[in-house]
């Protein structure tokens, strides 16, 4: 089985836009939305759910204001800042706590509760491309890692059951914790830039990323007609790395409509974009020794 | 004032919107770059480097020559950094989230204070303005910590009566909430497309209940649709801004360019939300004390 | 000879050992010599966001085990093993919890000197995104 995650460090590269083209033409697959922080392939994919479940993870203080003595042991221990002082009682700002249950150790009146932190929802659905696993994390939650890696543990398990032979995630932006648990343990990672100085920046930074857990890369720059010499340095970078160049698409104003019309680029623009990503996607096969590969 | 720039959505345009509001804000200002898994804004700003130093956690060290194991510290620690494995004390460094509660806890003083690199603080001028940022380590799972980090060192490098300009990472999760809470305004850059919007709407759950005044910027105005303006007026948050959808914005951005620089009627739009956004930092006298 | 933990989801000598090590439904504790077993739950693991590779291995090591049998170990829950004593067999499949232990009572199965999987992410893959001919690996920084 392998496991190809859409990358990118940048937000907004077209990540996703990609993703969603490649789930068509590389029927069989499961797909995986892995950015579970802003999810936005099920807009493109009109997912149909299946399964609905609670996520939880973790744990959370919460101080019985009628049990606590004021004693301030609370505040002094939190590195997070997250007991906030009030009349009555101390209360906990969940948006600050890590979970670390220090204070409820500490607490010499007993008088704070630990209890789990319901972080979201995950799902398995079913789109016109075949099924697809999914969550959206609820607003301003943390430990997506693990959502990430159950979601991961899930497609794992519908490819083997359904005897798929692959897994086509689309990734988080960034380079922490989400990304990490993304990306360790895949078989390819897809890298998505685009020739602009953040896009080049933060290319290096996701590389990095991908050398550090020996996950073989390869890039796609897109919008690569919107500068000329930073496309040209993002291949140079690409050489001297030796990382693989698995192709490129243009600043093209389709792509969006295309999102607007809730549709992949491939059945949008079939002839135009929808080719070039056939053709990035051969270009991924290959690499990976796939059997679809032309 | 404080102005966090946001998004749900990444590559919305946070970082155009940061920087040329800092080309034209009309007083004093820093500016603070608070992506730090991608920061992109010295990118732009060309700020000219004064220093820079690494950033740590403190986490446990053992000493297992103190230890009894009797696994006080792995009990109480929610992130496996600290075992005790039949009879040795192991830490693992990177799994520790820094709460300091083994060290607490240990009734041997088998732990010691040690610290894991989270990345570097680099902080300069950018023209006039004192500017700073974070840079987390390859590998570093966590940036809250980073980034409270940077926060702190802002009071070093910038008077605290200067107006901030935030550069905020994208998302709604942990890092995001960190980098608006301390605002007094969040500026929410979008784009009129469904993935905008959606985002957009998810943004506007995560930061409502900071309970601090927000704005909308809509970047690439006249592509796709109007999903995100009808979401605006249902949440009665105002559009401050929208910048057209133009090819030679998305270039400019692509040679390094300040946008409000190289495109003169940005510059315009620009100046007038940065107008908008000092205003709302000021809110008119209310009625009754006319009354 | 002393105890052996197998990862396997259920509580019996003909469970199928689970690939997954960190991840693993639960283990299987069994006396070599009696054949005799008891099961220990895995959920205190699963219920982490990272590190579920280490908290299995306190678990296993708590319960008096000095070999694993699994499929897939990745480098923090090896490192744990290891510093708790325990022997480390990887890379078993489609074998049932029965052969497992016969294959090593026979010393039939090498001990395993290295982790075999990087992955965070639940399954992993023996040797994935290993080598791979240099792709994403090597060269200087840029900036």
């Amino acid at each position: 089985m392998d496991e190809i995650v859409i990358l990118s460090g940048k937000g907004g590269t077209g990540k996703t836009s990609l993703t969603a083209a490649l789930a068509q033409v590389a029927q069989p697959a499961v797909i995986c939305d892995l950015d579970v922080d802003a999810p936005d392939l099920h807009l493109l994919l009109a997912p149909q759910r299946l399964e609905t479940h609670v996520f939880q993870s973790g744990h959370e203080a919460a101080i019985r204001p009628e049990d606590c003595t004021q004693c301030g042991i609370c505040a002094q221990m939190c590195r997070y800042d997250a007991v906030i002082p009030a009349q009555a009682a101390p209360t906990i700002d969940p948006l600050h706590c890590e979970g670390c249950k220090v204070c409820v150790t500490f607490c010499p009146a007993g008088a704070i509760d630990w209890r789990p932190r319901t972080c979201g929802e995950w799902y398995h659905s079913r789109t016109r491309f075949g099924r697809m696993v999914h969550a959206q994390l609820y607003p301003a939650q943390e430990n997506s890692g693990r959502l990430v890696a159950l979601l991961r543990q899930q497609a794992q398990e519908l490819a083997r059951q359904q005897r798929i032979p692959l897994i086509l995630s689309d990734g988080p932006p960034g380079i922490g914790c989400p990304v990490i648990s993304s990306l360790s343990g895949a078989s390819f990672a897809v890298i998505v830039t685009e020739p602009t100085p953040s896009g080049r920046h933060d290319l290096a930074r996701i590389v990095d990323l991908c050398a550090h857990f020996k996950v073989p890369a390869g890039v796609v720059v897109n919008k690569y007609d919107l500068s000329a010499p930073r496309a040209e340095e993002i291949a140079a970078d690409c050489a001297a790395r030796g990382l693989a160049l698995l192709g490129r698409l243009p600043y093209d104003p389709a792509v969006t409509a295309a999102m607007v019309a809730r549709q992949t680029l491939t059945e949008f623009a079939p002839g135009g974009l929808g080719e070039q990503v056939g053709r990035i996607w051969q270009a991924v096969a290959a690499r990976l020794g796939l059997p679809q590969a032309a | 004032m404080k102005i966090a720039v946001a998004s749900g959505k990444g590559g919305t345009g946070k970082t155009t919107v940061a920087a040329s509001l800092i080309h034209v804000w009309p007083d004093p200002v820093a500016a603070m770059d608070l992506d730090v898994e991608a920061p992109n804004l010295h990118l732009f700003l060309h700020p000219e480097e004064i220093g820079r130093c690494r950033a740590f956690m403190e986490i446990p060290e053992p000493d297992e020559s103190r230890c009894t194991f009797c696994r006080k510290c792995s009990d109480i620690c929610q992130f496996a950094a600290v075992k005790v494995l039949g009879e040795v004390l192991m830490v693992f460094p990177e799994m520790c989230h820094g709460c300091g509660g083994c060290l607490a806890v240990c009734p041997e003083g088998a732990l010691r204070p040690g610290k894991r690199e989270l990345g570097e603080i680099i902080w300069g001028t950018a023209g006039a303005a004192p500017f700073i940022m974070g840079r987390s380590r390859i590998g570093e799972a966590m940036s809250p910590p980073l980034m409270r980090q940077v926060k702190a060192h802002l009071s070093r490098i910038a008077p605290p009566q200067i107006d901030l300009i935030i550069d905020a990472p994208p998302g709604v999760s942990c890092p995001a909430v960190n980098a608006v809470m301390d605002a007094d305004v969040i500026v929410l850059v979008t784009e009129p497309t469904p993935f905008g919007a959606f985002d957009l709407g998810l943004a506007f759950k995560a930061f409502a209940p900071l309970g601090k005044p927000m704005g909308v910027v809509v970047n690439r105005a006249g592509i796709g649709e109007d999903a995100v303006y009808r979401l605006c007026e249902r949440q009665k948050i105002a559009v401050l801004a929208e910048i057209p959808y133009d090819r030679a914005i998305a270039e400019a951005y692509a040679e390094g360019r300040v946008v409000a620089d190289a495109v003169p009627a940005v510059r315009g739009i620009v100046e007038a939300l940065a107008r908008q956004l000092q205003a709302m930092d000021r809110p008119a006298p209310k009625e009754v004390l006319h009354g | 000879m002393s105890k052996i933990a197998i990862s396997c989801d259920e509580p019996s000598l003909d469970a199928q050992v689970d690939p997954r090590f960190g991840r693993a439904a639960g283990f299987l504790i069994v006396d070599p010599d009696t054949m005799t077993f008891t099961y220990q739950e895995n959920g205190q693991a699963q219920a982490m966001a990272r590190g579920a590779g280490i908290q299995a291995a306190e678990t296993i090591i708590r319960a008096g085990a000095r070999a694993v049998l699994t499929g897939y170990v990745g480098p923090k829950a090896f490192q744990a093993l290891s510093a708790g004593g325990v022997q480390i067999v990887q890379d078993l499949a489609n074998l049932t919890v029965r052969q497992a232990v016969e294959r090593y009572k026979a010393g039939d199965i090498a001990l395993a000197q290295e982790p075999n999987s990087q992955a965070h992410g639940g399954g992993g893959r023996p040797g994935a995104g290993m080598g791979g001919g240099g792709r994403g690996g090597g060269g200087g920084r840029w900036r």
